[in-house]
């Protein structure tokens, strides 16, 4: 792994994880006072941690805002089709089982037009560490519903509340048979990296959610500015670390956050036995 | 244990299992897909050629947007990968496909074609994925698409796919149907060491100086090994030579469209393939293909034996089509019957190459010509002399 810290910068001062960026690609995509720079430098911070881990590590992207950061890694990275990161992280994984394959995207990508996928793997228990970004709605598209919206909450698509209710990520990917489960926010960047530490440590479907405030979209149409989204994951976190997924719903109160589920169950791999 | 190739000899097979046998001979160990008729026997077989081995590898997927996206996964790791499927998921896969052309991944898709549109004819054979094959992904891009027409064929056709989407680093379609697929013939299987097989370029140059998606003098981007530092970054976005989004920049998409075609025009040498039967005095040329390239040629002998001077053209590429030669044989002939399973989808690319010469179009669409129908229209285009 090459380090080549702060050298682009005339000054002479980068960020701490220059080394593993593509610093000739900044500036990114994101908003001013998006989360998602958080939770990335949660996830290479991590990596920064664990060499031995960094230097075979793969990041897979979807599509969507998050699914961007995986191309501003100097890591191998792959930005795939809508959906699809999983079914392309497999095929990573089982192909290479030396790849550390971790997926980084958005609530839409992994769990509404890419959700039979995040069931599937789960269910098989593939070896990956899938980390959701969720910011309660489309940002890239321009702000619609998505299936993580709270009732209630407006967007460009629901403007007059959204009438349906959201999905419970962690009870999902628990039932589905993952064996690490987590919640944390943007305001936890300490407790996130630390989980993703914990996570990359272990085998078999492991899944970390991490809210990010969009204050472009999901603030503006919600009557919150950068200030107030930050508050508002501030204020309504609390910690939950063991609590059952099925007991972690996110409400208009309530954001429950903390490590869930801990199990160890034997990873897939796709090489058949031979006939006893 | 390894995954072993077959011992060469003689093999009764159906093109289903020819595929499935000749994908292991070219080197494929990953193998992902979604049951469906009539073309779940090749996975089938490949799950017990795999099974009890530490290379092969198989997996049934929740559906076929996962199987292509596992296949484009695989292949990014190094593996030979393949999938087959029929029209309902061929269409699935259409998204992924265009992934495929995008990151430059090889990889082998096998559409077993029925008869469609939507759920269609589940076990009857159909050509009427022809031009899906070719544009079915949006946007553009060249595409290599093989055609057998027997299980002996399909043999041939899978390993030269393998290895054309290795020379290539793009992913090939082999368009065959249920008559191919589910018809069990003799199929001669070489000495796995006569087989040629072809394995993609890996980068020679050191992992900083590493591009994802510089060409070489062919066109083709080096491909590198994940986790050495390399580096590799693949997207769907268009992109510049490092693999950075150029979202937004006309010229640069330009650029990287172009090159794209230009490396499969480059080794179109190496890609037409065709069968010509008494073509050097024909006045009238049947042109068909896979399983319809036989009753063609029995009605073109049939037609010969009565003095009629007709040959006959069967491409086994079907894309690129092969332009050229189609337009040396429209310099000599008086018309092309195009027979095919189809309401007409490669006869529109032979009357483009050929005008003006005339070209008929002879559709069935669910069932492979009878050799009296063929011969029935090439003894009325004789007569309106």
């Amino acid at each position: 792994m090459s380090i080549r810290l702060y050298d682009e910068w005339p000054d002479g001062i980068g960020h701490p994880l220059d080394s593993l960026l593509r610093t000739e690609q900044l500036p990114h995509v994101w908003c001013v006072g998006c989360g998602l720079g958080t939770a990335t430098a949660c996830l290479l911070g991590a990596l920064e941690e664990l060499p031995a881990v960094r230097d075979h590590a793969v990041l897979v992207g979807g599509i969507g805002c998050t699914g961007r950061a995986v191309g501003y890694t100097k890591l191998d990275n792959f930005h795939t089709t809508h959906g699809r990161a999983i079914p392309f992280a497999t095929g990573l994984k089982l192909a290479d089982p030396s790849l550390n394959v971790i997926v980084f995207s958005g609530d839409g990508d992994l769990f509404s037009i890419g959700g039979n996928h995040f069931i599937h793997a789960a269910r098989r228990n593939v070896d990956l560490l899938v980390i959701c970004c969720n910011n309660f709605i489309y940002g890239m598209t321009g702000g619609q519903v998505a299936c993580t919206t709270l009732p209630g909450d407006h967007s460009t698509t629901t403007p007059m509340g959204n009438l349906e209710d959201a999905f419970n990520l962690p009870a999902l990917a628990e039932a589905a048979g993952a064996t690490y489960v987590a919640r944390w926010t943007s305001l936890h960047p300490v407790q996130t990296q630390r989980t993703i530490r914990e996570a990359l440590g272990r085998k078999g479907f492991r899944f970390i959610e991490i809210l990010v405030q969009c204050p472009t979209y999901y603030g503006k149409y919600n009557d919150m500015d950068l200030r107030g989204m930050v508050m508002y994951l501030k204020n309504r976190a609390a910690m939950a670390e063991g609590s059952a997924p099925a007991a972690v719903p996110i409400t208009k109160d309530r954001i429950p956050v903390g490590v869930f589920v801990r199990l160890e169950r034997r990873p897939f791999d796709g090489r058949i036995p031979p006939a006893s | 244990m390894r995954v072993a190739p077959l011992r060469p000899g003689s093999y009764f097979l159906s093109g289903n299992a020819a595929c499935a046998e000749a994908a292991i001979h070219a080197g494929c160990r990953f193998f992902a897909a979604y049951p469906i008729t009539p073309a779940s026997d090749i996975g089938e077989r490949l799950a017990r050629r795999f099974a009890g081995t530490e290379d092969g590898i198989f997996i049934q997927c929740e559906d076929e947007l996962a199987s292509m996206a596992m296949v484009l996964g695989a292949s990014a790791a190094g593996a030979k990968s393949m999938t087959a499927t029929s029209g309902p998921g061929f269409s699935l896969m259409m998204e992924n496909i265009g992934l495929g052309i995008m990151m430059e991944l090889p990889c082998v898709v096998v559409d077993v074609q029925r008869g469609g549109p939507s759920t269609g004819l589940p076990t009857l054979p159909s050509q009427g994925d022809v031009l899906q094959a070719r544009w079915g992904t949006h946007g553009d891009y060249p595409m290599v698409v093989l055609t057998p027409e027997s299980a002996q064929e399909m043999f041939h056709c899978t390993l030269r796919a393998f290895n054309l989407a290795e020379r290539l680093r793009m992913p090939v379609l082999i368009l065959s149907e249920e008559s191919v697929g589910h018809t069990n013939e003799p199929v001669s299987v070489p000495d796995a060491h006569a087989i040629e097989t072809v394995s993609r370029k890996m980068t020679t140059v050191p992992p900083l100086a590493y591009r994802s998606y510089e060409p070489d003098d062919h066109g083709v981007p080096a491909m590198a090994p994940l986790g050495k530092g390399y580096g590799v970054t693949l997207t769907g976005l268009s992109h510049d030579e490092r693999g950075a989004p150029r979202a937004s920049d006309p010229e640069n998409h330009q650029k990287l469209v172009e090159r794209l075609f230009a490396k499969v025009e480059a080794h179109c040498p190496q890609i037409l393939l065709y069968e010509e039967e008494l073509t050097e005095d024909a006045e009238l040329v049947v042109i068909a293909y896979g399983a319809v390239g036989r009753p063609a040629k029995a009605a073109v002998l049939q037609a010969r034996q009565q003095g009629l001077k007709v040959g006959l053209f069967r491409p086994i590429s079907l894309f690129p089509v092969p332009e050229a030669r189609l337009l040396e044989l429209a310099r000599r002939v008086r018309g092309f019957v195009v027979a095919e399973m189809n309401a007409g989808q490669f006869a529109r690319e032979v009357e483009r190459c050929v005008r003006p010469v005339p070209v008929r179009s002879l559709s069935s669409l669910a069932a492979v010509h009878k050799p009296e129908e063929i011969l029935h229209v090439i003894e009325g285009w004789a007569h309106v002399d």
